[in-house]
């Protein structure tokens, strides 16, 4: 466990609960290959019945925001409430909205 | 007990030790994931224990569930095979006595499926599916060992050797087979190596590995004849209801 480089990569680990829903990020593995980590994502995250289909990603593969550039990425949103669909009034009788 | 009595507890008391085995895992195995997939396919086989012991009670009639049978009975009562009492060893020894077992349990369980005694049918069924991903999960590793590094090559090399001897005596027939095998309820054993044999050497080709030497066979779990090492299992397993007899929780 010392030695990072003799550890098998990170693989991120997505689950569709069942059939219609998407995939949703569980959480990850350790694995050599992707043949290795869909059983590890198998065993560890679908012991209890709670998916249906599994992917599995390296996490070397994903590219992140940076957290420094929240406030700018993030926060200008915050005062956009227009941008919430809230402002309609819905005549009685709509269904399925 | 008669012989479906004990060909229901012969397939329970294979699932039980090689379970309880895999247990021993607990904890110790090379990685967090490897640790619990090694506890899957122990508890897997702990289910499947409890509905062919649970069922080998039954016919039996005398009163005994599977509880009864996996704590109360001594070494030469057991009825495994010798290959799943074998030590856990490293973890290459480990999953040579998986990937021989798994493939064997597999065709067994799916001959079994289409008994004619509704209730050995039924727990075949179920079990099927589990042990198609132990079959599986030890032929991956095989492959991944034997056609690994110089030392894990090597290892896998060592643990398949010394697991081979023990693999004769998954196909054994002998009168409780033939009998069960009459009554329509028990599978042709000895009919499933072939397609085991072929499994086996498929994996192995995929490994670049050889067949281990041709040893002399050893048999004997079937009539209670065991290795030492299923003495200190049981003594393990069974603490708790030799020293607090009849005690639940």
């Amino acid at each position: 466990m010392s030695d990072a480089s003799k550890e098998w990569p990170l693989w991120e680990v997505f689950v569709r609960g069942k059939g219609g829903l998407s995939h949703r990020h569980v959480g990850s593995v350790h694995a050599a290959d992707a043949k290795m980590a869909v059983e590890h994502a198998r065993d560890t995250y679908t012991r209890r019945m709670e998916g249906v289909s599994l992917w599995v990603l390296p996490s070397a593969q994903i590219t992140s925001s940076d957290p420094g550039d929240a406030a700018a990425l993030f926060e200008p949103a915050e005062d956009k409430v227009y941008r919430h669909p809230t402002f309609y009034k819905i005549p009685d009788g709509i269904t399925h909205i | 007990m008669d012989a479906l009595a004990t060909y229901a507890l012969r397939l329970g008391d294979d699932s039980l030790i090689l379970g309880q085995r895999l247990g021993e895992w607990c904890g110790h195995a090379p990685a967090l994931e490897v640790d619990l997939s090694l506890a899957n396919v122990a508890l897997d086989q702990i289910g499947q224990a409890t509905h062919f012991l649970n069922l080998a009670g039954e016919i039996e009639g005398a009163g005994r569930d599977g509880d009864k049978l996996a704590f109360h009975r001594d070494v030469m009562d057991f009825t495994n095979c010798l290959l799943v009492e074998q030590q856990n060893g490293d973890f290459a020894q480990t999953i040579a006595r998986q990937f021989l077992f798994s493939h064997y349990q597999e065709l067994m369980f799916a001959a079994l499926a289409a008994s004619k005694d509704a209730r050995f049918a039924a727990i075949a069924a179920k079990a099927v599916k589990e042990v198609t991903y132990h079959a599986t999960l030890a032929s991956d590793w095989v492959v991944r060992l034997g056609d690994g590094t110089e030392e894990s090559r090597a290892r896998m090399i060592a643990g398949l050797d010394w697991m081979w001897r023990f693999a004769d005596e998954l196909f054994e027939m002998d009168d409780v087979d033939a009998a069960a095998l009459a009554a329509g309820v028990g599978a042709d054993k000895a009919a499933l190596r072939g397609a085991w044999d072929q499994r086996i050497d498929l994996a192995l080709a995929d490994a670049t590995l050889a067949r281990p030497a041709a040893r002399r066979p050893v048999l004997g779990g079937r009539t209670g004849r065991h290795s030492e090492h299923l003495g200190h299992l049981l003594s393990e397993m069974q603490f708790l209801q030799r020293a607090y007899p009849g005690a639940t929780w």
